[in-house]
């Protein structure tokens, strides 16, 4: 089961936030295949949001075949979500941190990496990289 | 599918003055609807006038189906207690469920006189009894008025169970935006007794857009809703498409600022079918 919770100062829309938490706890495997996310009422009797949002975050995860909607039953995992490995994880957050090390010791503070690497993962997307 | 409120050149007249004038909306049916505006801005006429509690002067307003209204001041009688209060609600509407349990399951005590209820307690007793007459829609004036956080966020959450649970449409009003950020899906601005927004909040948002740039820079090709100016820097608020000067910075507004930047330019207007924008 997951458990939603909104950053209400963020600026991302509610959906996207629901969208965003349901993908990170399949890749973290806090939810897996065959699991059954919260309806929209227990999620609105929770957060205190309009159901047809929740409705739009689920929409959106079926639409990406994430999970499936059975008629009278709920919405179910139907796979994780394919990609790195957890021990491809790890390597990657090795390096990551290795990097992050560098950009220090070159004088670059917490906002400099966090808009370098907001750059480059937008690059990435134009190219088609990532 | 039919509309759950539909007004077409609503009119209202209070002797020499207008209420509301000329007012064509149509909220569809399981919408949650924010009607906001400032003091005097027609709401209360409008919701008034949905309910049937007056007669338009001019234009007409339906709803599909039954309404229930939960006024300002929370009408309740005082010196009954909870359980007297559903009683008088069971002998007066001729659709009633049953809404005992629902007090309990939010602690609040049957024996308990409504003098001697806290704010969010009486307002959730209020709500309670609108939604045991199993209304199509649901008209809230100011629901969250004068509670505290808490019971407001409490509040909300059983509005928004209600409308998960079955289909019912939701008109609320409220001049605190920030609470109906998450809870709403279409908005109605009323300003001056006209009606000035009303739609899909997350078309609104995604069709508007918040440009900062220097003066002289063009915003040719969108709507201009409404600009401020501050030393040699401009703020705007317009509909469409970015603009092709590449000294704007463009970001999707918040529902705050959308709702400021109307309210701020009376003349500017979203509304269904309409194209042309005041400067």
């Amino acid at each position: 089961m997951i458990e939603f919770n909104l950053d209400r100062g963020s600026g991302v829309s509610t959906y996207l936030q629901l969208v965003h938490q349901v993908k990170q706890a399949l890749r973290l495997g806090t939810l897996r295949p065959g699991d059954q996310l919260p309806t929209a009422r227990e999620v609105v009797e929770s957060l205190a949001i309009n159901p047809n949002t929740v409705l739009k975050a689920y929409r959106e995860l079926e639409r990406e075949g994430l999970v499936e909607g059975r008629p009278g039953m709920g919405t179910f995992v139907r796979q994780g979500i394919a990609g790195a490995t957890l021990a491809e994880h790890t390597r990657l957050r090795r390096s990551l941190e290795e990097w992050v090390r560098d950009a220090r010791a070159a004088g670059l503070d917490q906002e400099d990496l966090r808009a370098l690497f907001t750059v480059v993962l937008a690059d990435a997307a134009k190219e088609g990289v990532a | 599918m039919r509309p759950a409120l539909e007004a077409t050149g609503l009119g209202v007249r209070y002797r020499r003055t207008w209420a509301l004038r000329d007012c064509s909306l149509s909220v569809p049916a399981g919408r949650v609807a924010a009607l906001v505006g400032p003091n005097g801005a027609g709401k209360t006429t409008l919701m008034h006038a949905a309910v049937g509690l007056l007669r338009p002067t001019l234009g007409s307003v339906r709803v599909a189906g039954e309404a229930a209204f939960v006024a300002q001041d929370k009408p309740l009688y005082e010196s009954f207690t909870v359980a007297e209060m559903l009683a008088f609600g069971r002998r007066m509407n001729t659709r009633w469920d049953d809404a005992a349990d629902r007090l309990a399951g939010l602690g609040i005590p049957l024996k308990q006189k409504v003098s001697g209820l806290s704010g969010g307690q009486q307002a959730q007793v209020a709500l309670t009894l609108a939604l045991a007459c199993r209304p199509d829609l649901l008209v809230l004036d100011e629901p969250l008025a004068n509670l505290d956080p808490v019971a407001r966020h409490d509040v909300m959450r059983s509005i928004m169970a209600e409308v998960a649970g079955r289909e019912l449409t939701v008109l609320l009003s409220s001049h605190v935006v920030s609470d109906l950020e998450e809870t709403c899906d279409w908005l109605v601005v009323l300003n001056g007794g006209r009606l000035q927004v009303s739609g899909d909040i997350e078309d609104l948002l995604d069709g508007h857009l918040v440009l900062t740039g220097p003066e002289g820079a063009s915003a040719a090709g969108t709507q201009v809703v409404g600009a401020s100016r501050v030393g040699r820097q401009v703020s705007m608020l317009v509909r469409g498409a970015p603009p092709l000067d590449p000294r704007w910075q463009a970001r999707r507004p918040g529902l705050e600022e959308l709702v400021m930047g109307y309210l701020r330019s009376p003349e500017s207007a979203a509304l269904p079918g309409l194209t042309g924008v005041g400067a």
